[in-house]
């Protein structure tokens, strides 16, 4: 499957079938600062990714002080 | 994984909350919560004029919608902060989903308006960027709110960002930024109310909400920001929520209902003068926004100018 990655963008080939949750730890992404969409749906982190999904990891975390 | 309401299939699951939920019942989510947030500390009444300060990130367009959806009324507040193509970028993102909804967005573009831009004026006066913007936009969504006569600005500030401010100020015990700490900054000595009605919603609810609802957004981070002392805070936020779930609310709603209060500032004793430059608030003579722009102007011009305005300005 085709993983998108975000700063920097980029996109990496990895083998699925894979959790969700796995996938992040695999990439050392924290879950609560990623959402995970697959062919443009968004998933839940005990969703099961198929080997020819096109994936989206997005990261949520926006910073700037107050 | 099937929804927590209704059994459907999920799309997302919040662990804080121990629940999974449909896209419907997400969205339903948030608008709750966002309800919630202004009725338990009081941040609007109904038929309210809102302000609300747009970057063009999901926080921000994400409020702007919610806010329509909950029955405000609500403008639109979008400043230019002249940081290069990122600018230019958000700044479409705002344009387009007000243009797209047939939404009120007023627009100020500091280095046109000003004479000067976040990353040169933040070098002028010596301050880190996240600092000299922040000083700028507090400024100008104040003034903005003011000279529009609006009731309240609304920033999107969200659980995220209130745990991970609140943590620095703990570290570092900033006990007058605890005083102040809260999600109602009510109108006192010509400053305009401000609520923060994001406060019970996560960054990662956010990006999801403005997903499901089609609202596209900057998804890339402020080249300006990178590296700075809030980002480093929420990863350490989010590690301990990888293994407490929790516990950024905890941290933060804990805070608010037993740690605020004794960091008050009592009434009339943040005693104010008016900037003899521009009018306003201010703890001294010229207040800080004032101070900004003289340094980075002269940085920047051979005859120094101090803008005091969009359509007003006095050369020096």
């Amino acid at each position: 499957m085709q993983v998108q990655l975000r700063n920097p963008k980029r996109e990496i080939a990895m083998a699925g079938p894979v959790r969700v949750d796995t996938l992040l730890e695999r990439l050392g992404l924290n879950r609560e600062a990623h959402l995970v969409i697959v062919d443009g749906t968004l998933v839940p982190g005990d969703a099961l990714i198929a080997d020819d999904s096109r994936v989206e990891v997005r990261p949520v975390i926006s910073g700037g002080g107050q | 994984m099937k929804c927590t309401v209704c059994r459907g299939p999920a799309i997302i699951d919040i662990r804080r909350h121990n629940a999974k939920f449909c896209s419907e019942h997400f969205l339903k989510l948030c608008r709750d919560q966002v309800a919630k947030a202004i009725k338990e500390f009081a941040l609007l009444e109904a038929g309210d004029r809102v302000l609300v300060a747009v970057s063009g990130g999901k926080d921000s367009l994400g409020l702007w919608d919610l806010l329509l959806d909950l029955g405000y009324q609500a403008d639109g507040l979008y400043l230019g902060l002249g940081i290069g193509d990122y600018s230019d970028s958000s700044g479409d993102y705002a344009r387009a989903f007000a243009s797209s909804r047939g939404l009120n967005l007023i627009e100020i573009d500091i280095p046109e308006d000003y004479g000067f831009d976040i990353p040169n004026g933040a070098k002028a006066a010596r301050r880190v960027p996240c600092s000299a913007c922040g000083l700028t936009k507090r400024h100008l969504f104040d003034k903005a709110a003011i000279d529009g006569n609006y009731d309240a600005i609304a920033t999107g500030h969200n659980l995220d960002d209130e745990a991970a401010v609140l943590f620095g100020n703990v570290l570092h015990w900033h006990e007058e930024y605890l005083g102040r700490q809260h999600p109602l900054l009510p109108a006192r000595n010509g400053f305009p109310k401000k609520v923060k009605p994001l406060v019970r919603l996560g960054e990662r609810e956010m990006a999801a909400y403005c997903l499901l609802r089609g609202i596209d957004y900057i998804v890339e981070e402020c080249p300006m920001a990178d590296g700075n002392r809030h980002l480093r805070y929420k990863a350490v936020l989010n590690e301990l929520e990888l293994t407490t779930p929790g516990a950024k609310a905890d941290f933060f709603f804990g805070f608010l209902a037993r740690g605020a209060d004794h960091f008050a500032v009592p009434a009339g004793e943040d005693t104010l003068r008016l900037c003899d430059r521009c009018g306003a608030p201010s703890s001294g003579e010229i207040c800080a926004f004032c101070r900004l722009t003289e340094r980075a102007t002269q940085s920047t011009q051979s005859a120094p100018v101090t803008f005091i305005g969009r359509d007003r300005h006095v050369s020096q």
